[in-house]
């Protein structure tokens, strides 16, 4: 087991295989996003509070829990680059960083965008959306600190750090819905009784999520990869592969 | 349903699309910006490369 650990994590291997991969994940991601959004915008009735102004949900909601999901993998990955010095992990931690943020971004304007209509206002401070704007600057910190700090192992160490403190906002942007009053509606799909969310709603909505879960690590790939070249840029195999291309 | 009735999106046309929209951008920039990072990695390595031949014959006439 450890010894397959260690042959997959370096970088080489990694850079082989996963040449390989993406594919996989692209082509579905495309599939699943084209049945997604027509089931979205065309089958799913419109909902008998919201009208049509709900379907923003279909890349709201997606998007929301990605920015959540990347940073627990950007976290975990930094947590296994510090403690087992794994340099693939420490890698895909920094290639989750810009697409954590973009999906944290577009989580938050189109709640914007969806609050306007339905609480009549594109902002308030409470506890959902401050602790969802609090995510996108832990991204951003995070990518700062990596790009002030020259040196490649400290900065590693560094953001890293600052990474895993950053998780304990997870919890609380998934629970504050529960443990402050706030304007943001509580849970309808990620709770333990049955979800109370129309089945013609449900399906578009878990299309979407599956499309931008493949997406990101579809993305991850190619981002890490970027990053593996680089790092290994002088090393002799990465020279050899260049002079090839 | 027809088409006009679609993209009015029962008068919440501007929010809606607009949100998709940034999605669209969102979606095809996590896509392009990584590809173009590519390419300018493999451009740097193919410059050192070069320079480093350089350097290296210029050693062995001296």
């Amino acid at each position: 087991m450890w010894h397959w650990i260690q042959r997959f994590s370096s970088p080489k291997h990694f850079y082989v295989i996963s040449a390989k991969l993406i594919p996989w994940f692209a082509v579905p991601t495309a599939l699943l996003m084209i049945v997604g959004l027509y089931q979205g915008l065309f089958v799913a009735p419109p909902d008998y509070q919201q009208g049509e102004s709900y379907r923003i949900m279909f890349v709201h909601v997606p998007a929301a829990w990605m920015s959540l999901f990347i940073y627990v993998v950007m976290a975990v990955s930094a947590g296994i680059g510090l403690i087992w010095q794994i340099k693939l992990a420490d890698m895909v931690a920094v290639a989750s960083a810009p697409i954590g943020a973009s999906f944290t971004f577009l989580a938050l304007v189109t709640g914007s965008l969806w609050g306007k209509p339905m609480w009549g206002t594109y902002w308030v401070w409470d506890a959902r959306l401050t602790s969802e704007l609090i995510l996108l600057f832990l991204y951003f910190g995070y990518m700062a600190l990596q790009s002030a700090i020259e040196d490649q192992r400290t900065a590693d160490k560094a953001s890293g750090l600052l990474a895993i403190v950053g998780v304990v906002n997870i919890p609380i942007i998934h629970y504050s819905v529960v443990w402050w009053n706030t304007l943001h509606q509580g849970a309808t799909v990620t709770k333990f009784a049955k979800p109370s969310i129309d089945i013609h709603m449900l399906i578009p909505l878990l299309l979407m999520a599956l499309a931008f879960q493949l997406f990101y690590f579809a993305v991850i790939l190619v981002r890490t990869r970027n990053e593996v070249l680089y790092r290994e840029r002088n090393r002799r195999w990465v020279r050899e592969l260049i002079e090839q291309l | 349903m027809n088409w006009s009735e679609f993209f009015a999106m029962g008068g919440y046309a501007v929010y809606v699309w607009s949100s998709y929209a940034l999605a669209f951008v969102v979606i095809v920039g996590n896509v392009v910006l990584p590809l173009m990072q590519r390419k300018k990695v493999i451009a740097r390595i193919k410059r050192a490369i070069r320079r480093d031949a350089i350097l290296h014959d210029n050693s062995i006439a001296r």
